[in-house]
């Protein structure tokens, strides 16, 4: 396990130390010092020297490192390594030099309890928090009946989360958040396309309650013999620590007690039936070697009442081009010479209608005989209410006590950015000029 | 959101005698709130962490721990476990503090104490913990009782004679049914980790013991379920059906956000699937462990190489492997392409004549290659195959028009792949030649580049024969024994999934001194394809370092290894040659900089009585960077991290002892 735990800054200074075991020494940093922060070309987040092994993170303009003399579990000390700095930025706001610097009492105090002889111990934000404060609010726990309460909840089955939280009115706010990620050939049959989806949730709940939460899944609603057109299959979930995984895989149920505050409920991926919110039909001509003429239309494929915003499509240009004419009335295009690219912005296209532009760019002569090789257009674009996976929030049921009343509300999002591709080809005509 | 302290002025240089004198000022004056000691300390806190000496201030600090703050209490532990060591006439006065706290009302203190303590490895200190550790086994408070477990290893691991003595292992079987998740996690830890450690104890999980830590798993937080699942290890299951029940219990943890979760559960998974029967269960848990389709492009290109690999390995395989780099080259997404294109490459090569078809379909997607090794490895293939390309030379034509711009790789393939076609169709091929071995020859500073392009315009020039037996002589076959493991070997280093042995394709005892290798266990239930692969651990004596052939080189090494053109020159500056000589040579020059007491000091169990001579905290165990014994290893270093991660140092301990 963890031998030793260390913050460097940029130059390589120590700004936290703490060995848990006898096998390293202090001076050990010089060696990291030496071979990771001076060192120019290390990309790897793992060396290795003799039995020692160094694990780092770079943070800002810190470098976070656990050394280990055994064969430890590389991906536990990763993980620890990025929680540690989730919780140092909760704490802090941000984790950089000067919060480690600011912060290093407390640092110390937090590291003493989250490791113990390297091995990660109680990691829970708000347990933490309850017992670990900053200067500002610290206030000793010596309340034994107090200290009870938090010991039993750092080795409890609800680690996460303190059981006295008390709000006037209890909200939990549900956001269902998918990055769209297309590839469409030229002809327009789609090569790839996926959802990477996300659920936040933001719990604003008194007491312990538990939570039950139902998602279009057509696992689910097959079994049930629901007959539902619009199930969702999902390829892969992650669940937080919160969920509880037996229930899930028996009988696909979200069942979960929520940590205090935001978090990110589940993850998932669904690569069937994947709804394409924009749709962009390119026209490409190569009029002989001297121009290239673009009629590109996007149109929308959800319903009039929701609307697409901050689109910006990247349409590439070939890299002999010089100057290019752009006519539109949705939004605004530039050609951009450094990338090669002309950017069309348009703010919001409301469902069912469409946007065209039409450019002519002007080429030089060029003496590099490659052909152009036609990178696809990049589209970027968020819709908001709309899930391109097709999936929705059936339900949201908070059990706790009698008399217990809960807001619950939910907000979808579609979004792409820089993996949203169509490709073109061109079509060549000879040039009218001689 | 937390603004956070403001404790970055405490970052200064300070004298001990200046601090010496503020605690004594601020005992003996009006310390209000110990807001003045509390300064001090920080400071003094601060200037530990910078690596100033603080060990003479021992006296003064002790004097603060009567203080009934625990922030003061936390940074006086802070400096007992810093240099508690350094002076052990000392610690003595901290000793009765110590103790009372570990009788302290507050739960959250009494673990804090016995953690102290136990980090101190002193004899004075560990036998005065023995009496309250026995004591926090047993304590009513589950934090204390998961602290104590944990004091037991640390025991363990400086002196195990404690540990054997006052039965503290009895106590951790017990706590192993504790109803508190995070105890039973602990005490698994720890008992994991003396067994490692130990000679003489070896745990066996029976299945029930199982049972009852996997019903732990679904209250536990997520390192205590990594801890769980990597004791079941210890259990050898006796029938198949027991096996596919505890995977029935641990298979839903794959779905865990936590990538060290999955990661121990695939390798449990693993682990069981050796003593199921049933090749149906098998296929379905390792459908289940199938990664999700990555958009992640590092994963991607590995995915793409080790479809490559397979179709190499294993002829059977080739067909359907060709059919799936086919449908990546269509999906022509730019790095898939690339990579495809690159280990169908070595697939002609391995099956010459054989997907002939291919040829086409590569050379229409020739422009959208850009990266080096895609456009060398295009070459390559037109180059060799320039009789079955009808429009070979304008391909070449093509591909040359950029000679000088070239990276020195795609320089190389061109040269030979120019001189290939010549050799072909002489024809053709006169033309582009002469263009192609003047630039080589004298437009490049590469010396490399125009050695060989000297060596083919002599052999041209004297023996255009012997330049056709030579150029297009048989190949060597593709070589894939250097990533051949020997039977059983794949097996023993699945058990070590997710750990550092497994990134680097070595069990832990040929890389970490004092590690043990795993091996599967032999039990009835063991199925005829793992049993057939069954190798025990070589017993006795200190870990030997494993013949090579059962080490595994990281993948993309040995399919560069395959790339060199065993006729032409190796290429200096892709070859794998040259990380591998840089890395043996500074070794044996570090070997003089150890000095003896350094050389002796290990920390582990056995050796216990140097740990109190190796105090020497603030002496630098390097020189200064003037002459840094390092410098020499840059450059080596350098070349690995550019390629594959491995541990720099061939045996272990090589030059291990300079690291402490």
């Amino acid at each position: 396990m963890i031998s030793g735990f260390f913050i460097f800054n940029q130059k390589g200074e120590v700004l936290i130390t703490r060995l848990y075991r006898t096998d390293i020494k202090r001076s050990i940093s010089e060696v990291f010092r030496i071979h990771v922060v001076s060192s120019n070309d290390v990309r790897s987040p793992i060396v290795t020297l003799g039995s020692t092994s160094f694990l780092h993170v770079r943070h800002n303009n810190i470098y976070v490192l656990a050394i280990t003399k055994n064969n430890a579990n590389a991906a536990l000390i990763f993980e620890f390594l990025y929680r540690f700095i989730s919780i140092s930025r909760s704490y802090f706001g941000k984790l950089d030099e000067e919060a480690v610097k600011n912060n290093f009492v407390l640092i110390y105090e937090l590291i003493d309890e989250i490791l113990d002889f390297g091995y990660p111990q109680t990691s829970e934000i708000d347990t933490l928090k309850a017992y670990i404060t900053t200067e500002a609010a610290r206030s000793e726990v010596t309340d034994i009946g107090e200290s009870s309460k938090l010991t039993t909840q750092m080795t409890g089955a609800v680690s996460w989360r303190r059981g006295d939280i008390k709000y006037k009115k209890n909200e939990a706010f549900v956001d269902v958040v998918e990055n769209i990620n297309l590839l469409m050939s030229a002809k327009g049959t789609i090569l790839r396309a996926d959802v990477d989806g996300q659920i936040l949730m933001r719990a604003y709940l008194s007491g312990m309650p538990e939570c039950k939460f139902g998602l279009n899944d057509k696992l689910v609603l097959d079994k049930a013999e629901r007959a539902a057109d619009n199930a969702v299959r999902l390829d892969d979930c992650q669940f937080h620590q919160c969920v509880q995984l037996g229930a899930f895989s028996s009988d696909r149920t979200i069942s979960f007690i929520p940590p205090d505050g935001e978090f990110e409920l589940m993850k998932y991926r669904s690569t069937s039936d994947v709804h394409l919110p924009l749709r962009v039909h390119p026209t490409v001509t190569e009029v002989g070697t001297s121009q290239v003429q673009y009629s590109i239309t996007v149109k929308t494929g959800f319903n009039p009442k929701l609307s697409a915003t901050n689109i910006v499509l990247r349409i590439p240009t070939p890299l002999n081009a010089t100057i290019a004419q752009c006519k539109t009335v949705s939004g605004k295009a530039k050609y951009s010479p450094a990338e090669n690219v002309i950017i069309w912005k348009i703010p919001r296209i409301q469902g069912g209608s469409e946007a065209t532009l039409t450019a002519a760019v002007d080429l030089t002569a060029t003496t590099t005989r490659q052909p152009w090789a036609r990178p696809p257009i990049d589209v970027d674009f968020q819709v908001l209410m709309l899930t391109a996976s097709g999936l929705l929030v059936r339900f949201l049921k908070v059990y706790a006590k009698e008399g217990y009343h809960s807001v619950k509300w939910v907000r979808y999002l579609t979004k792409a950015s820089g993996t949203y591709q169509i490709r073109v080809r061109s079509f060549i005509v000879a040039s009218d000029i001689n | 959101m937390a603004s956070g302290g403001n404790d970055a002025k405490f970052f200064t240089r300070g004298k001990i005698q200046e601090f010496k004198a503020e605690l004594q000022d601020a005992a003996k004056g009006k310390d209000k709130k110990f807001v003045k000691r509390k300064t001090v300390l920080k400071k003094i806190v601060a200037n530990i962490t910078m690596g100033n000496d603080m060990s003479q201030m021992f006296p003064e600090v002790i004097q603060c721990l009567p203080i009934p703050m625990l922030e003061i209490k936390k940074m006086v532990y802070l400096f007992l476990v810093s240099y508690g060591r350094v002076r052990p006439d000392l610690i003595e006065r901290a000793l009765p503090h110590f103790i009372a706290d570990c009788e302290d009302r507050n739960p959250l203190i009494r673990a804090l104490a016995i953690r102290t303590m136990s980090y101190i490895p002193l004899p004075s200190v560990l036998s005065a913990l023995v009496e309250p550790l026995r004591h926090s086994l047993k304590d009513s408070d589950p934090y204390v009782r998961k602290t104590a477990a944990i004091c037991v290893a640390k025991i363990y691991l400086v002196d195990h004679r404690i540990v054997e003595r006052e039965r503290f292992i009895d106590n951790l079987k017990e706590l192993l049914k504790d109803a508190n998740p995070t105890v039973v996690a602990n005490s698994v830890a720890a008992l994991t980790e003396i067994a490692d450690r130990s000679d003489t104890i070896v745990l066996k999980f029976p299945y029930s013991l199982a049972l009852k830590l996997v019903a732990a798993l679904e209250n536990c937080s997520e390192w205590g379920q990594i801890y769980i699942l990597d004791s079941l290890l210890n259990y050898v299951p006796q029938t198949s059906d027991e096996a596919t029940v505890m995977t029935e219990r641990i298979v839903a943890r794959l779905q865990h956000s936590n990538s060290a979760v999955v990661l121990t559960v695939i390798k449990v998974l693993l682990y069981l699937m050796n003593y199921i029967e049933s090749k149906q269960s098998n296929d379905y848990l390792c459908k289940k462990m199938g990664p999700p389709l990555e958009v992640d492009i590092d994963f991607v290109r590995k995915a793409v190489r080790s479809i490559g690999r397979l179709a190499i390995k294993i002829s059977s395989a080739a067909d359907p492997c060709i059919k799936v780099l086919l449908e990546l080259v269509d999906s022509k997404v730019s790095y898939v392409l690339q990579e495809a294109v690159v280990v169908i490459k070595d697939i002609l090569r391995r099956y010459p004549d054989q997907y002939d078809s291919v040829i086409p379909i590569l050379c229409e997607n020739m422009n959208s290659l850009d990266e080096p090794e895609a456009k060398a490895a295009i070459i390559w293939i037109i180059g060799q195959n320039a009789q079955k390309i009808e429009n070979a030379d304008e391909l070449m034509d093509t591909l040359t028009y950029t000679f000088l711009e070239e990276a020195v790789e795609v320089q190389l393939a061109l040269l030979t792949a120019t001189v290939k076609l010549f050799i072909q169709k002489p024809q053709e091929g006169q033309k582009l030649l002469p263009k192609v071995l003047k630039w080589a020859t004298e437009e490049v500073d590469n010396p490399d580049l125009r050695d060989r392009g000297y060596m083919y315009w002599r052999l041209l020039s004297n023996d255009a024969a012997a330049a056709k037996d030579i150029v297009m002589g048989d190949r060597p076959p593709v070589n894939t024994d250097t990533d051949r493991m020997e039977l059983g070997a794949l097996d023993q280093l699945l058990l070590h999934t997710g750990t550092l042995g497994s990134i680097y394709h070595k069990t832990p005892e040929t890389f970490i001194r004092y590690a043990k290798g795993k091996a599967l266990k032999d039990s009835p239930a063991l199925n005829a394809t793992s049993r057939r692969a069954l190798i025990s651990l070589p017993t006795g004596g200190p870990p030997k370092p494993v013949s090579t052939a059962a080490l595994v080189p990281p993948i993309p090494q040995s399919i560069r290894d395959m790339q060199s053109e065993a006729r032409s020159p190796p290429p200096s500056a892709t070859g794998s040659t040259m990380a591998q000589a840089q890395q043996a040579a500074p070794l044996g020059a570090e070997d003089d900089l150890l000095s003896p007491s350094e050389a002796e000091y290990t920390g582990g169990p056995s050796r216990k009585g140097t740990v109190d001579s190796d105090i020497s905290q603030d002496k630098p165990a390097l020189p200064p960077k003037s002459n840094d014994p390092y410098a020499g290893l840059d450059s080596a270093f350098g070349g690995y991290v550019a390629d594959q991660p491995k541990p720099v140092g061939g045996r272990p301990g090589e030059f291990d002892d300079l690291l402490l």
